[in-house]
């Protein structure tokens, strides 16, 4: 008991002491050398542009995604089309972002999949054509990429909130009173809604502002995104170099907590805007054809441009030769997979040592503070709730690249281990969100039934709880090893460049121009989360084949 | 012999329940009032999982013992519920042996057990059952039976009929004060339904303490 009672501050410091001390590692040599390092950012021509970047990208990332998320839902909510968006979400989640990303630029880079397809019987092109849409310099790509990565995040912690504002009730009385879908959702379970998932969005607009991977890949290059500078400048090396990159983190920061706090105010508008219309009491049923189409093809765009994408990572990795206007390769072969599959093992078997030990730790962690919170009847606070969010809130750029300094003081950078324990601040919010739900929605009674036969705290707990959630474990099992799998910028900086996992592999690759090779470390980053997946589904399956309510079959 | 000795129970200084009384082995006394009125408080008091919003004074003794402060495990007070509460990932078996003491020692003697027990509620052959697949008679009956085999010193009975159709309830609520008799167990019902209370055959009082015509 008294060993549980530790479970949750040492999973909150877990999570807050690298991010704490992250930047502060990162203010010292941005403030350091009489702010040497912001003098040298400010003389950089590309600053101004870098950040307008980063602000534009991920304000419109966040926008779009949010939007269509609320569309998808307004539109959808109780149709058939939502039962299969619903199928949908986890499998897309699970894609890590530089995979959806690679597969994204694979489609739309000039020489893509979408050019070959159209070329040359549509578009008249023999060769590919001189066009910048691939890393295009207003970052419309990188938007793009973003919110194909963001829907599917948004949908399911939407979808996990649904039931508590008993939307369904609320839609069925808003359109007894004759109000249009759109306007009944929006009217009535919106505001309620958008309660629960407001701190998921500021993770996607500090997520949007300051990805790394996907900025790589998909961003404009002279100049890049702000955060992709930081991560170039930091692989330069040079102190005067880092100073400036920490500088920038410091600055990016600010970018980030400023632009959350407009998202703030706008928050505060439209309440009372959604609020004032609510008094006219528009019914707006002309708004349900136009949105309901608007949301058929947003979400078509987002599952397409991810499942395509990931279709012609996978092409590529067993594509023979392949020309340019041709749809198809002239033949398929294993040669790719061959000849790489000693590095392909080799990384992989890291990837998956890495998310395995980050996972697992994070599950041991996650069961331990919920069974203290039992035992001890703790109520959880909305303090520790956005503890949990911290390092999902925090641009990781902004205190990695101190804590990779301090690391390096420490000599702590550069193993496996390290990887593993910085993944670690990463994974268990997601595996705690995922898990907290199904243990605390457990049935008590069962608990008092037990106790009341002479089981004691322990035995209720690894008899009766734990098998009976095993297959919410087994799902934040395999979010946890999606998470890890899809960490870049803590594998690249903590790692120190000798931690190579297939993420930060398939970046490196991106920027040359082997495609089939890329294809085949994308498609493999693909594979071991959806794998997780499938055995997270596959185990109670056959574990309760016999057990009826335990299938959710009453 | 379970005995109440001014059970208080309070919440936000509002008095729910008050209770004093004895009840002899084989004795089934009934806690009667409408929902809401704190009998499940009561109940929760006894068993030991008040939560932490209620307070309590007064004492519990079970055969001459406190029980007031002990965990629910070391109370052996037996409780069954409105539902059944079968465990859903465990068989009809491995419910019942979740309940039989680990004092019955080796495999084939707790099949053995298990077995008899099954028997002799006429539930011959259900020890592999998915417990959701059993009727709504059969799942009180082995609910019953997971209570009686943890040889409880006391049993609970919060409304455990009340989901019961009427011909079944009838059936069900006599095996139930059949074998608490036999096994000579004061019983407490709780329920709002007078002719559960009728059919208990013992004293009727509200949670505050009051005697209830029926």
């Amino acid at each position: 008991m008294t060993l549980l009672r530790l479970a949750p501050p040492l999973t909150l410091g877990l999570m807050a002491v690298p991010v704490a001390a992250g930047l502060a590692g990162t203010a010292l040599p941005a403030f350091g050398n009489g702010g040497a390092g912001f003098a040298r950012l400010l003389d950089w021509p590309g600053l101004p542009r870098a950040a307008a970047l980063s602000i534009g990208t991920g304000l419109a990332a966040t926008v779009l995604s949010l939007a269509l998320t609320v569309l998808i839902l307004a539109a959808f909510a109780g149709t058939p089309a939502f039962a299969r968006i619903r199928r949908l979400i986890a499998p897309l989640l699970s894609v890590p972002h530089a995979a959806a990303a690679l597969g994204l630029a694979f489609l739309i880079a000039p020489s893509g999949w979408i050019a070959r397809a159209l070329s040359p019987e549509v578009t008249g092109w023999e060769t590919p054509p001189d066009l910048l849409i691939l890393n295009d310099p207003f970052g419309l790509s990188l938007t793009l990429g973003l919110v194909a990565k963001e829907v599917p995040f948004l949908l399911l912690m939407a979808l996990a909130a649904l039931p508590q504002v008993d939307a369904d009730r609320r839609l069925t009385i808003a359109a007894t009173l004759g109000y249009g879908r759109i306007a009944g959702f929006v009217l009535t379970v919106l505001p309620a809604l958008y309660r629960q998932f407001r701190l998921p969005t500021y993770a996607v607009l500090a997520y949007g502002m300051t990805t790394v991977d996907m900025a790589l890949i998909l961003g404009p290059t002279l100049p890049p995104t702000l955060s992709a500078q930081i991560t170039l400048w930091m692989s330069e090396g040079g102190l005067a170099r880092r100073d400036m990159a920490a500088a920038a983190a410091i600055l990016q920061l600010g970018l980030a907590l400023c632009a959350l706090t407009l998202w703030h105010c706008v928050e505060i508008v439209a309440r009372h805007l959604i609020r004032a219309t609510a008094f006219h009491a528009p019914r707006l049923p002309q708004l349900d054809r136009p949105a309901t189409l608007a949301a058929h093809l947003g979400s078509l765009a987002v599952a397409g441009s991810l499942i395509l994408g990931l279709a012609a990572l996978s092409l590529w990795s067993v594509a023979g030769p392949w020309q340019f206007p041709d749809a198809l390769p002239e033949s398929l072969t294993l040669r790719t997979w061959d000849s790489a599959a000693p590095a392909l093992a080799a990384t992989a078997g890291t990837t998956l040592g890495i998310a395995l030990a980050a996972t697992a730790t994070a599950i041991a962690l996650t069961l331990a503070c919920l069974q203290a919170e039992t035992a001890e009847h703790l109520v959880p606070t909305s303090r520790a709730l956005t503890l949990l969010y911290l390092p999902l809130i925090v641009p990781q750029i902004a205190f990695l690249p101190g804590l990779q300094t301090l690391a390096l003081r420490l000599g702590l950078d550069g193993t496996a281990l390290a990887v593993a324990t910085i993944h670690l601040t990463f994974v268990l919010p997601y595996v705690f969100l995922s898990l907290a739900g199904p243990f605390r929605a457990w049935d008590g009674r069962i608990a008092t039934t037990a106790a009341t036969l002479g089981a004691s705290e322990g035995r209720i707990f690894w008899r009766l709880r734990l098998p009976m959630l095993a297959g919410p474990v087994l799902t934040a099992f395999a979010v946890g090893i999606a998470v890890s799998i899809g960490q870049y910028l803590p594998t690249l900086l903590i790692g120190g460049g000798r931690v190579e996992t297939l993420t930060t592999e398939a970046v490196a690759l991106s920027s040359g121009g082997n495609r089939r090779l890329i294809g085949a470390y994308a498609v493999l980053q693909l594979l071991l989360p959806a794998f997780a997946f499938a055995l997270a589904t596959a185990i109670p399956a056959v574990l309760w084949r016999n057990r009826q309510q335990m299938r959710g079959l009453h | 012999m379970l005995e109440l000795e001014a059970l208080r129970i309070t919440r936000d200084d509002r008095l729910l329940v008050d209770l004093t009384l004895a009840i002899r082995p084989g004795q089934v006394v009934t806690i009667m009032g409408p929902s809401g009125s704190g009998k499940s408080t009561a109940l929760a008091a006894i068993t030991g999982t008040l939560a932490p919003a209620f307070a309590r004074t007064g004492r519990i003794i079970l055969n001459g013992n406190d029980i007031s402060s002990l965990p629910t495990r070391l109370r052996r007070v037996g409780l069954m519920f409105q539902e059944p509460v079968l465990f859903p990932h465990l068989s009809v078996a491995g419910n019942l042996a979740f309940g039989l003491p680990s004092s019955v020692r080796g495999r084939q003697a707790r099949q053995a057990r298990i077995a008899a027990a099954l028997a002799s509620a006429g539930l011959d052959g259900l020890a592999d059952r998915d417990p959701a697949t059993l009727s709504g008679g059969q799942k009180a009956r082995v609910a019953l039976l997971r209570t009686l085999l943890a040889e409880p010193a006391a049993l609970l009975l919060d409304e455990p009929f009340s989901r019961l159709d009427a011909a079944l309830r009838a059936q069900i609520r006599q095996s139930v004060f059949d074998s608490a008799r036999q096994a000579g167990i004061p019983t407490l019902l709780v329920t709002h339904d007078a002719e559960d209370a009728r059919a208990a055959g013992g004293p009727v009082l509200s949670p505050l303490g009051g005697t209830l015509p029926l």
